[in-house]
């Protein structure tokens, strides 16, 4: 019998517990105006820490604003940005060791640049050309990066919770004083996979951080149509963790709560369960027109929110930032992207070679077999094959 | 008669369907008040109610079960699932499930009332996953049927005998022609049945066999082929669980050969299934071997996904080398 029958309080006639008995109480630390409430706990922050921090921000919302511009012009098929949401990733990552291991779910390359991916790697993946890291096999948005502890973006949802349960496990085998993160979506959450890797996460004892982006919609599904009960959060429990939910757009609140439960993690070889409350401000995806769905009123309201300018006026407040200095950041990172993007979309894609690599450890007897036809065939047409008949 | 795309066609009969049967539902992700993401639920969630129209939370799994719950206690279910890419997570409600209800209850319970439309293949720049042809998983599963249509006319006939069938149907839809195949549709409602190939064109020197979105490049390859004096006889396969030997057996006895087309991988793809039958059947009849022209044994690629496809160069290529050998 487990604990929490044998020390259960009984009672004589029938109780049920209530649907909305838990409460869960949302941790917030800056105000709108950039200063923290009264008697707030800071998270352990420095002046390097924000202005890494800062310039993440920064460079998020301009790589989101110019390569969203860049599939309007058919220049990239398809873009997702995380506008709105850059506190919840970068406050969760800057609280976090090189070495921690992250499992992201697509909205998530905020933290990747965190950790240094470079803007030119970022635009390599996006044109799938022959120096992107998973060799233009995936579509734009999927980065991924060893050297980095990213692992690479899958777009079937939910699948990389259990995994990262798999990963904080083998962290803990290994002795590395290392967790994993994981992130998804309040949609993801739904998913069989979400309820498997919690469970196994708590009763194996792994430490790893489920981040869950609330961000109130997946796709057009608004989140009462996504489930009743109090959240995600109110789940953590249930499955045995330690569970927080905190203000999605204050980089504090999300960085303290990050460094506390990475501690707590690594401390008791147990999983926490974050739960960041934000909005998606963003369409879902450049294939996507929200407003099918949702009101240009409850956006604007959301826009007040706007976890960026938070944090600037928190660092601006400190004195460690002033606007030109901000401003300056944006000019600088808009010439950076465009110059990047201008390089990268000239660069060859992968040789029709490449096609056959990577499916196994080395091409199978029938995969050489068809490459072979494959090329005879497209040296007999190489007008149809614009592509690849050039570089057989 | 009037003319439309095949979402409009698909939209057509599931509200039709819906009219008709007080007892059917439509539900998946984003198919409420939105209409799904390419919009083929448009519409029904006002016609009908939300009740009989909505959107379900975000699990594959669990649509296909409450799909299972719901048909097996007496409703019409119509599930859809967003990507057939993401039909996985529900592959143990569907084979294990939906597939054997009457089989393993003796008959005591079933959900012949249950469909799954799901878009399906690849041509839209949608890398490996948004672009798979999962229809063998399903061909190896006895107690489904699987349905794929080439046009919005077989899509509404094909959809609505679907739905009206005592038996869970895969229904595929070729989501490269959503919005690119537009042609008269038949008004009202009108069933194509279930289990019937059908010859599209008659020729006499090759049969060549496909379904949904690769029909179009079969009728391309075959026009090639004409040009070269060459006669194909074009068969759209529609339903390949169960499929129907005769029409196809009959044509390779006429022509006495054979080509099937599909865009999954040729190793394990339901092509192989054919040809073994087809040999049996026409064994005697046969003037050159069974070829396959299908897609290559990798995932779906993103930037060589030309180069993967079974396209009509590589069928009028297979077209000349059967007619000669
Ligand atoms: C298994 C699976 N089902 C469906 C999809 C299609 N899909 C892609 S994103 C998405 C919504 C995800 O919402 P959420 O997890 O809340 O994340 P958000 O996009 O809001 O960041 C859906 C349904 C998918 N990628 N994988």
């Amino acid at each position: 019998m487990s604990n929490a029958t044998t020390n259960a309080e009984t009672v004589h006639r029938v109780s049920f517990l209530d649907k909305n008995s838990i409460a869960i109480p949302i941790l917030k630390v800056l105000q709108a105006d950039g200063t923290a409430y009264e008697g707030a706990v800071l998270p352990v922050i420095d002046e390097a820490l924000a202005k890494k921090v800062h310039d993440t921000c920064v460079f998020t919302r301009v790589l989101d604003e110019r390569m969203l511009g860049a599939q309007r012009q058919g220049r990239i098929s398809f873009y997702m940005t995380c506008t709105g949401e850059e506190a919840s990733i970068i406050g969760s990552t800057a609280a976090l060791d090189d070495g921690d291991v992250i499992l992201a779910q697509y909205r998530e390359h905020a933290a990747l640049r965190y950790r240094g991916f470079t803007t030119e790697q970022f635009m390599n993946q996006m044109f799938s050309n022959e120096k992107d890291l998973g060799k233009g096999r995936q579509m734009p948005i999927h980065y991924g990066s060893q050297a980095l502890n990213y692992q690479t973006i899958s777009s079937p949802l939910a699948t990389q919770i259990p995994q990262a349960t798999g990963v904080a496990y083998s962290l803990k085998m290994q002795k590395k004083r290392n967790i994993a993160i994981c992130y998804f979506g309040e949609g993801a959450a739904s998913e069989g996979d979400f309820h498997a890797g919690l469970n196994m996460a708590a009763v194996l004892s792994s430490p790893v951080i489920f981040f869950c982006r609330n961000n109130g919609y997946a796709i057009s599904t608004p989140t009462e149509e996504q489930f009743a009960g109090n959240g995600i959060a109110s789940r953590g429990p249930g499955y045995g963790m330690h569970t927080i939910r905190v203000d999605g757009n204050d980089m504090l609140a999300v960085l303290a709560a990050t460094q506390q439960a990475r501690a707590y993690a690594l401390d008791n070889n147990a999983p926490v369960l974050i739960e960041a409350m934000t909005y998606r401000l963003g369409a879902h995806s450049s294939s996507d027109d929200p407003s099918g769905y949702r009101s240009k009123d409850e956006e604007a309201k959301w826009q007040q929110h706007d976890p960026v300018k938070r944090f600037k006026l928190w660092m601006i407040n400190k004195g460690w930032l002033n606007e030109k200095q901000d401003a300056d950041l944006y000019v600088k990172y808009r010439e950076e992207v465009l110059a990047e993007l201008k390089v990268a979309e000239k660069i060859p894609l992968p040789h029709l070679d490449d096609l056959i690599q990577d499916v196994y450890d080395k091409p199978t007897p029938i995969l050489e077999k068809q490459l072979a036809e494959l090329k005879t065939h497209i040296k007999k047409y190489p007008e149809a094959y614009p592509k690849s008949a050039g570089r057989i | 008669m009037a003319e439309m795309n095949m979402l409009q066609a698909i939209n057509e009969a599931l509200s039709s369907e819906m009219e008709a049967d007080q007892k059917m539902m439509v539900f998946g992700e984003d198919v409420g008040h939105f209409g799904g993401v390419f919009r083929a639920t448009s519409g029904l969630q006002e016609k009908f109610g939300r009740d009989r129209c909505f959107n379900t939370p975000l699990t594959e799994q669990g649509i296909a079960g409450f799909a299972n719950g719901l048909a097996s206690n007496g409703m019409t279910a119509v599930a859809e699932i967003q990507f057939a890419d993401y039909i996985f997570p529900a592959i143990d409600q569907i084979v294990n499930e939906s597939a054997k209800f009457r089989y393993r209850s003796g008959n005591e319970f079933d959900v012949g009332g249950l469909t799954f439309r799901t878009p399906y293949g690849g041509g839209i720049a949608g890398g490996h996953y948004h672009s798979q042809s999962p229809e063998a998983y399903f061909t190896q599963t006895p107690g489904l049927k699987v349905v794929i249509p080439r046009n919005p006319e077989q899509a509404k006939g094909l959809l609505i005998a679907s739905i009206r069938d005592k038996n869970p149907v895969i229904f595929f839809e070729p989501k490269r022609l959503y919005r690119a195949s537009v042609g008269e549709v038949r008004d009202g409602d009108f069933v194509i049945e279930l289990g019937k190939a059908e010859v599209i064109r008659q020729g006499t020197d090759i049969t060549l066999l496909g379904w949904g979105a690769q029909m179009e490049i079969l009728e391309n390859a075959a026009d090639m082929a004409a040009k070269k004096g060459i006669s194909c006889e074009v068969i759209d396969l529609r339903t390949l669980s169960p499929w129907d030997v005769d029409t196809v057996a009959a044509s390779v006895k006429k022509t006495g050969r054979l080509l099937i087309n599909h865009e999954a991988p040729l190793t394990g793809g339901f092509a192989g299934e054919i040809a073994a039958t087809i040999q049996e059947e026409c064994f005697l009849y046969l003037e050159s071997p069974i070829t396959r022209v299908c897609g290559l044994d990798t995932p779906y690629p993103l930037i060589h996904e030309k180069e993967y496809m079974p396209d009509a160069l590589k069928t009028f290529e297979a077209i000349k080398a059967s007619v000669k050998f």
